[in-house]
């Protein structure tokens, strides 16, 4: 995320002292603004990537409530609560891991981002646990599904939609925890100080956003 | 290094200075290169191919619209053909080709920057385009999909021909377009030079600005309405499959969603580049530069929201047509202004005909004309006798390669000395920017007609009675071909052997223009600070050596 | 006028009522498009002859536009394109909103080709005949893919989607022929999905209409003429109607109903035939061409075992022309009498 390890040979003896500092930024205050700005961009794409889905299923919904309400019905509310509480614990270790490393406190940094990642894993196995309850029942997208339950038109459309959103909002979970790993990797090894800790800033920036989705899936497949 | 000093000197040529082509000349510096002015290098060098490419498979179909029963080969081939051409030109060339292409070499130069705000993300771009174009290529060789470009549900999803890798590969090219815009908007953000304040940015950086913002926000619906097409024809998930619920017009709504901002992503960057060259040949600052600034603004902000007038005879209901229409009259306007404003910049003006202005000529006639049949298109009532006809396929293209490829073939020939040191054959120039003008006139015009005649699109066979106007548009393509040919030619000729050029042979007070041609790897010695407006001229002439700002 | 600029604009004929007003909002627009675009190129060109560099070092002054000026840039298009868009958007109204007394056809489009069905009427494909002067509302429908129903003289143009019904009216105003395009790509057949309009007088339709009641037999359409592509794939009922009259059948079989040495064809496919054995058979392909290769097999009640066979007589796809033209036979699903509603068969096993 920054371009800090990438320096032309003798062009350090230019700037002065800052390795982290680029060839082409006048200052590292500059350089991390520009970083900062470059991650909100890219979370505006994501969001806008979640948005196509949730209009699909606004427009499914209002097509077919019985079926979307029957279906959401069936799903494991203490499962979605549970992952949610998780989630937005994670969100909260993040930020103390930043807080950590701009007190000087590495390895409190490093254990909160290890929690981070404990948490993470626990959403994937409950959703795990979800999805294969689903699998079981027959609740499936498209052409695949058989549940008995809830057999209205417009019900293969909301578990289609409950793939897709949860599928690529788990994706985005495993891609965070991937992020999370490599930024908790070099926090252990001291790359990031009070001075510069921009990495993870911008690793927390993305797992929040990750967390955000969901806040607004769970409602939408869970509780209405 | 050593060896092409010697090779200079042989052909007689004054010996180069160092420059960021010959800052390492091992394919490895090249392909592991962070510096942004190689990596347009290698995007001109691809979205080439690609513009040559997509321009065979258009030649096939105009040959075979010669005859209107069958002819050359059967209708899945052309069918094929048509939707390979639509992916090629716009996913493959106009999408990247002004902004990744010469967006990247110039912008940095224009703001006083050493490079764009994240140099190795840059060259990731490239490398995913390529990786995208490479799956999109071979999904066309091995048979290609026949749907049109735009992928229209529920024939995409039921389609048997190869359709998946051609949706993946376009998948992968969105991310390189959203990289790029992230790049862009950061860059113009933190990276300008003391002295140039937003009333100072130039044209061309505004143009792409805005571009920016569009691919950095459209292009992820883009990508996840090609994803559902894929999931539905590969797990049956039956979001646009009317017997599962699904509504085959929510995937226009989603495509339209993307793609009409997309036109916006091709158009605005020429529209910069238009703006650089008519301040630069007329010697003149730009009348209205906040005009022009904000209504490329104006043109990405309105363009998010006329989706809808695609969908015109679709189903959309008579109130949305109405709201739809009378938004996109708004995004005409903008259009209006600049054109108003360009011309306004010729005014009192001390004009020098070169051939980057006989581009600017075609595209000044050819945007007014092809905006306004858009304008045309968005009254509802004559869209309903227009859509899916030739009408707008020539509305189209006539924005599309009478706009944007003027701007583009523009931008290669203004920037062409400060991308490579050298100059082209003017004469050549001329005879080639005639030929491009009136083949494409003689392609497109016949092709208004033939909308209005009643002749729809991606028609194999069609009713005799379209035959003249097709065999004439089919003449004017050939002429087309061969201007490009030429082009190439020259142009590839001028690479090697053309004369060498001082700083600034056009004389321009653009900022780019500062840095010698072509420019040292790091752009500038000292970073300038700049005091005046680009494109000042009222103090006095500006020299082949242009420092003082 | 109207006319020049039609034929100057390739513009095919008006045969609608809204023909005409569409295309004056095509000239207006247009002539417009044309004169701007001419008025920039011209402008161009003029600047750069009087402005064109006497000089190396030739400078120029610095010039800002008036703010009214711009303001103008703005106004001035805008309203243009303002007034099109009312003008368009009314005309679309119309063009959306049918009238109340039109007449209903339904129309189903499929690869490659399109279907109407006339309420109470006949069935046809790929020809729809209407009565000229009188306004038509097509109800439409897809059985596969997008298409979309076009006709470049009436100025109509409707997706037909899959899953849902659209709407599209028109009237037609002078009676003759006009090209039905599909115009939204659907796959190999696109560029051969065509039709025909065929606008009758209002007297001849209605003289059409009842010869459809009678029997499709008596009075059989023709195939489109004004057509220039590869016809469907051979007309099964035409083929199997040559048949019936070369093979002798309908000396004894007739096709209207009458009594004669054979059962009537008339509605004779799907009917209920109780056998000379008392048993109760459903009429089906498979019992018609049995009939024809063993007609002993299975006689109804009430005729006589005179019918030859034709076992080696007819071919297979011989047979099956018959077989489609006799399926062809169905007279009008109208009933005379009062509707008695829907009748319960027991649920089995209660």
């Amino acid at each position: 995320m920054s371009e800090a390890a990438a320096l032309p040979p003798g062009e350090h003896l230019v700037h002065g002292t800052d390795p982290h500092l680029a060839h082409h930024f006048s200052s590292l205050e500059r350089q991390v603004d520009a970083s900062r700005l470059g991650m909100w961009l890219f979370l505006s794409t994501e969001v806008l990537l979640f948005a196509g889905l949730f209009t699909g299923y606004a427009v499914y919904r209002y097509s077919f409530p019985v079926a979307f309400a029957a279906s959401a019905r069936t799903s494991e509310i203490w499962a979605g609560t549970l992952n949610t509480i998780v989630l937005i614990t994670s969100s909260l270790t993040v930020a103390l891991a930043i807080h950590f490393v701009r007190a000087g406190r590495q390895r409190a940094a490093v254990a909160c981002l290890a929690i981070t990642l404990f948490f993470a894993l626990a959403f994937l196995g409950i959703k795990a646990i979800e999805y294969t309850a689903h699998f079981h029942e027959h609740q499936l997208p498209g052409r695949y599904y058989r549940f008995e339950g809830v057999r209205l038109p417009g019900a293969e459309m909301y578990w289609a939609l409950y793939f897709l959103m949860t599928g690529l909002h788990g994706l985005h979970v495993v891609i965070g925890m991937t992020v999370l790993a490599v930024i908790a990797w070099r926090t252990a090894h001291g790359y990031y100080s009070a001075h510069y800790y921009v990495g993870i800033e911008l690793a927390g920036l993305y797992w929040h956003l990750v967390d955000l989705i969901w806040i607004f899936l769970y409602p939408l497949l869970y509780l209405i | 290094m050593r060896q092409s000093e010697e090779d200079r000197e042989k052909l007689g040529a004054p010996p180069a200075h160092e420059s960021y082509l010959t800052d390492g000349t091992t394919v490895m510096s090249w392909l592991n290169t962070r510096d942004h002015k190689r990596v347009g290098v290698m995007f001109l060098v691809a979205v080439v191919f690609f513009l040559f490419l997509g321009g065979v498979f258009a030649l096939a179909i105009r040959m075979k619209l010669l005859y209107p029963g069958p002819f050359l080969f059967d209708a899945l081939t052309y069918n094929r053909l048509f939707t390979l051409h639509g992916v090629t030109m716009i996913f493959l060339f106009m999408i990247p080709a002004i902004p990744s292409a010469f967006g990247n070499f110039v912008l940095p130069l224009m703001i006083g920057a050493r490079d764009v705000a994240f140099p190795r993300l840059n060259l990731a771009s490239f490398y995913v385009y390529l990786a995208g174009a490479v799956l999109a290529v071979w999904a066309m060789v091995h048979g290609g999909a026949d749907t049109g470009w735009t992928f229209y549900t529920p024939y995409s999803t039921t389609t048997p021909t190869m359709l998946f890798p051609l949706l993946l590969g376009v998948f992968i090219i969105g991310f390189s377009s959203i990289m790029t815009g992230i790049n862009f908007i950061v860059t113009v953000h933190t990276l300008r030079a003391p002295g140039i304040g937003w009333m100072r940015v130039p044209l061309f950086v505004w143009g792409i600005y805005a571009t920016s913002v569009i691919q950095v926000l459209a292009t992820p619906v883009l990508g996840l309405t090609v994803l559902l097409v894929a999931l539905e024809r590969v797990l049956g998930f039956g979001i646009f499959d009317p017997a599962r619920g699904g509504d085959p017009v929510l995937f226009q709504h989603f495509f339209w969603f993307y793609s009409h901002p997309a036109v916006y992503i091709m158009v605005l960057p020429a529209m910069g580049v238009i703006s650089e060259c008519v301040a630069t040949f007329s010697r003149k600052n730009p009348f209205g530069y906040k005009a022009i600034a904000f209504s490329s603004l104006g043109i990405a902000f309105v363009g998010f929201f006329t989706w809808g007038h695609h969908l015109f005879v679709a189903g959309q209901s008579v109130f949305d047509n109405g709201v739809f229409g009378v938004l996109s009259m708004f995004v005409g306007i903008f259009t209006a202004v600049k054109v108003f404003n360009w011309v306004g910049t010729m005014y009192r003006g001390a004009i020098s005909f070169k051939t980057p202005f006989a581009y600017i000529c075609g595209f000044l006639f050819f945007l007014v004309f092809g905006g306004m049949t858009g304008v045309a298109l968005a009254t509802v009532a004559l869209d309903v006798h227009w859509h899916d006809t030739y009408f707008v396929v020539a509305h189209f293209h006539f924005i599309m390669v009478g706009a944007v490829i003027m701007g583009f073939l523009a931008a290669l020939h203004y920037w062409f000395p400060k991308m490579f040191g050298r100059t082209y054959h003017e004469g050549w120039g001329l005879v080639a920017a005639s030929l491009i003008i009136l083949g494409f006139n003689a392609t497109f015009i016949p092709q208004f007609l033939l909308g209005n005649n009643g002749m729809p699109r991606r028609y194999y066979q069609y009713p005799e009675h379209f035959q003249a106007l097709n065999v004439a548009s089919t003449a004017g393509a050939t002429l087309l071909g061969f201007g490009f040919i030429i082009i190439f030619i020259y142009l590839v000729i001028a690479l090697r052997w053309g004369p060498r050029c001082e700083q600034n042979p056009w004389r321009s007070k653009g900022f780019e223009w500062l840095t010698p041609s072509p420019p040292p790897t790091h752009n500038f010695d000292k970073i300038p600070h700049i005091t005046q407006d680009p494109h000042d001229y009222r103090t006095h002439a500006p020299s082949g050596v242009y420092t003082d700002v | 006028m109207n006319e020049t600029l039609r034929r100057f604009l390739f513009l095919p004929d008006q045969a609608s009522t809204f023909a005409s007003q569409v295309d004056h909002l095509h000239y207006f627009v247009i002539l417009t498009t044309f004169v701007m675009s001419t008025a920039v190129g011209l402008t161009a060109i003029l600047f750069f002859i009087l402005y064109r560099r006497r000089s190396e070092t030739q400078t120029t002054p610095h010039i800002e536009p008036a703010p009214l000026l711009e303001a103008a840039f703005v106004i001035v298009p805008l309203s243009f394109f303002l007034l099109w868009w009312v003008i368009g958007y009314r005309t679309s109204i119309e063009l959306a909103t049918p009238p109340a007394d039109a007449m209903d056809v339904y129309v189903q489009g499929k690869k490659w080709m399109w279907k109407f069905a006339y309420p109470g009427g006949p069935n046809a494909v790929n020809v729809l005949r209407v009565p000229s002067g009188r306004p038509v509302r097509l109800l439409m429908t897809s059985r596969d893919v997008i298409h979309s129903f076009y006709v470049p003289e009436f100025r109509v143009k409707q997706d037909v989607i899959p899953g849902r019904y659209s709407q599209i009216w028109f009237n037609a105003t002078a009676p003759g022929r006009y090209q039905i395009l599909c115009a939204e790509y659907c796959g190999a057949g696109h560029s051969i999905m065509r039709g025909e309009v065929i606008v009758l007088k209002a007297e001849e339709y209605e003289d059409w209409v009842s010869a459809q009641h009678r029997g499709l037999a008596t009075k059989q359409d023709g195939p489109p003429t004004a057509l220039d592509f590869a016809p469907p794939l051979g007309n099964l009922v035409d083929q199997g109607r040559r048949l019936a009259q070369e093979q002798g059948c309908v000396k004894c079989h007739s096709v209207d109903g009458s009594q004669h040495i054979g059962p009537t064809w008339l509605d004779l496919y799907g009917r209920r035939e109780k056998l000379s054995d008392g048993r109760i058979i459903t009429v089906d392909e498979g019992y018609i061409t049995e009939s024809m290769m063993d007609p002993f097999a299975k006689i109804v009640d009430g005729f006589k075992p005179v019918m030859p066979s034709f076992a080696n007589k007819l071919a297979g796809p011989e047979v099956a022309a018959i077989v489609e033209y006799i399926k062809s036979l169905q007279s009008d699903a109208v009933r005379t009498g009062p509707s008695e509603g829907p009748a319960y068969a027991p649920v089995r096993g209660r």
